[in-house]
């Protein structure tokens, strides 16, 4: 199927009257995804936007439940967002960040109803990248500018008009009643071609990089790595699969709610238990859990990687951490197993 | 560029001297970053690892921040406002000057990056030429020529002490000194009405995504426990959703660098939001002066402004005898 880049806002508006419609826009020099009221604010041409979407799942700081209580009783009060949504113009690895994302909130073990409640009624509408950054290294952790995972449709930029791919059955339902046109032999030969086009040339290698972090918790590696690191919570707000939270109450007197909020491994607060004691006493313990987490702990739990290489903690670093070039200089340590 | 170069190639020279004479254990300096017009910290142990030691118009750091409570000898390449804070926080017991040696970079101003990126409109920068007074942004398919003076941080603009006021060893050549800083845009500020003032904190505060990167960067903000952090009592709510508490965040922050704060603008250069946090540590910075006729780190002798207390204190509110 196939879509004019020109019949965009129309198609927008006429999701407007059905779901919510989620959609990058500008705020002063980057874009974030917002609500939409009319199709022609969306911006399309943009990169990734500054949050990622896990934000519209998992939101920075989400009311779990409020409570008062009276002399008649304690009143409780679980909202649950069942908004049917639509999210236009995601990118590939935002996607699949929340395919990762899915583990955590969705697993044998816990289901987590907000969380659910949004993935299940939000219609995923993503757009290929046919000019990745010089910061995206989606390729090296199994993602690719024009990959499907967690998607329901993937448009493809072709000039004046997107090809529209169906991924899933939600995609499907919504393509049919967006009434796309089909797409010409020509038109999937130029989706193909804007594909092939799109070179992703930031590369990382990860080659028995997993293998090294199993055995050098105690590498002297990890006193160097972190030197700069400011230890502010930068890259893991704007990381798309960082999904560590703490729950606090708000509340006055008798009256309050219970609200999840993101957290930070790079915080000193984040593990420090109630008797005093924290495990993670210092930056260097915190910034090796940053990468533990996302390269070995989450391997061993879901057998995934938990990056998806959108290079926003790159960009946005204040120190200029490169993770490309942590992961390098640890791939390149020696292995020890020792303490 | 070759100003820049050869800047580079003496504060190389002046650090692999001092770990060879085994003067420091430590340099602290700038390394070429892995993004264009990015220089990133380098800690320098050994003449070799000196080799990688660098500078240009992305050193944009505070240093400071990374000199507290150090054990060993360490040298550290600092420019303008880099030493305002150390002068501070030697003063403030944070930095053994006598374990310090300072290499002084005279600093006319390093790149913002969010003015770039506001003046590519979205299109990537690949590569940067520095050309002195005009810079060349390239990118795929483009090329733009700019003016420096359009692209320098605000706080360099502002800055009247890119001479550093305290070095052990000065690179390349003072600079000529500039006009004195009018503060215009605080004034403007300040003539708003409060409702004014209050919606356009609000719109800034909004973006805050309470990640903390300000407080980390800045070298004056090192409490033990932040105030942010404490649980019993919790003075602040921890959710982002609520700007109030963004500002009080802010605010809370920049009353306590009152008088301390060098005005290096690190706070406002680690905001990923880009958020315009100088308004109000420049409010303070103009107060103080006002106030006390103070400035933060502007020289060693004089106690900081609020440490301490003399009846010539310009202040309307103290009565001279």
């Amino acid at each position: 199927m196939i879509v004019s880049k020109k019949d965009i806002p129309n198609f927008l508006d006429k999701l407007i009257s059905e779901y919510q419609v989620f959609a990058p826009v500008k705020k002063d020099t980057f874009t974030v995804f917002k609500q939409i009221c009319s199709g022609d604010t969306a911006v399309l041409v943009s990169g990734n936007t500054k949050l990622p979407v896990k934000e519209l799942f998992f939101p920075q700081s989400e009311k779990l439940f409020s409570y008062n209580v009276t002399v008649e009783g304690a009143k409780l009060e679980v909202p649950i967002d069942d908004q049917k949504k639509v999210i236009f113009g995601v990118r590939p690895c935002d996607a699949k960040s929340l395919t990762l994302l899915d583990k955590v909130f969705n697993n044998d073990k816990y289901q987590d109803p907000y969380y659910l409640t949004r993935r299940n009624n939000t219609v995923l509408v993503g757009i290929g990248c046919n000019n990745p950054a010089s910061t995206c290294f989606c390729t090296s952790v199994n993602g690719g500018p024009f990959d499907t995972k967690g998607l329901d449709l993937l448009l493809v930029d072709t000039g004046d008009a997107y090809v529209v791919e169906v991924v899933s059955e939600k995609g499907k339902e919504l393509a049919e009643k967006a009434g796309f046109t089909a797409a010409s032999d020509a038109d999937k030969a130029a989706a193909a071609k804007a594909k092939e086009a799109a070179v992703v040339t930031s590369q990382v290698n990860l080659d028995g990089l997993k293998a090294k972090l199993d055995v050098n918790f105690y590498d002297p590696i990890w006193d160097k790595i972190h030197e700069k690191c400011l230890g502010c919570g930068a890259c893991t707000y704007l990381c798309p699969t960082c999904h560590c939270f703490d729950i606090v109450d708000d509340a006055v007197d008798c009256n309050g709610s219970r609200v999840r909020n993101w957290d930070s491994c790079a915080f000193p607060v984040f593990t420090l238990h109630g008797s005093g004691h924290n495990p993670r006493t210092s930056n260097k313990e915190r910034y090796r859990n940053r990468i533990m987490h996302k390269f070995k702990y989450f391997v061993d739990n879901n057998n995934e990687i938990a990056c998806v290489g959108c290079g926003r903690c790159i960009k946005n670093c204040p120190v200029n951490m490169d993770i490309r070039v942590v992961l390098e200089d640890v791939r390149g340590s020696e292995a020890r197993l020792d303490s | 560029m070759l100003r820049m170069q050869k800047l580079a190639a003496q504060i190389k020279d002046a650090a692999k001297k001092l770990l060879e004479d085994k003067k420091v254990d430590l340099v602290v300096g700038f390394a070429e970053g892995s993004l264009p017009l990015r220089g990133t910290p380098l800690f320098a142990r050994t003449p070799d690892e000196a080799d990688q030691l660098t500078w240009g118009r992305g050193c944009e750091n505070n240093l400071a921040n990374y000199l507290r409570k150090r054990e060993e000898k360490v040298a550290v390449v600092a420019k303008g406002c880099d030493v305002r804070s150390i002068v501070a926080l030697v003063k403030e017991n944070q930095i053994n000057r006598d374990n310090l040696y300072i290499i002084g970079v005279p600093c006319s101003g390093m790149i913002d990056r969010k003015k770039v990126e506001k003046l590519l409109e979205g299109r990537e920068l690949l590569a940067i030429e520095d050309n002195g007074d005009n810079v060349v942004l390239k990118g795929k398919d483009f090329s733009e020529n700019v003016n420096l003076a359009d692209l320098l941080h605000n706080s360099c603009l502002d800055c009247r002490y890119g001479n550093p006021v305290v070095y052990d060893e000065l690179i390349g050549e003072l600079l000529p000194a500039k006009e004195e800083d009018d503060f215009a845009e605080i004034k403007a500020f300040e003539a708003k009405t409060a409702a004014e003032r209050r919606a356009y904190l609000a719109q800034e505060f909004s973006k805050c995504i309470r990640c903390y990167a300000c407080r980390n960067a800045c070298p004056m903000c090192y409490c033990t426990e932040c105030f942010v952090d404490c649980s019993t009592p919790e003075w602040i709510g921890k959710s982002a959703a609520n700007v109030q508490d963004n500002i009080l965040f802010q605010a809370v922050r920049v009353f306590h660098s009152a008088g301390r704060c060098a005005d290096c603008g690190a706070c406002e250069r680690a905001c990923p939001m880009g958020i315009n946090l100088r308004l109000l540590t420049r409010k303070l910075v103009k107060d103080v002066k006002e106030l006390f006729n103070a400035e933060a780190g502007v020289n060693q002798d004089d106690k900081a402004a609020l440490a301490t207390f003399t009846a010539d204190d310009p202040e309307p509110f103290l009565m001279k005898e």
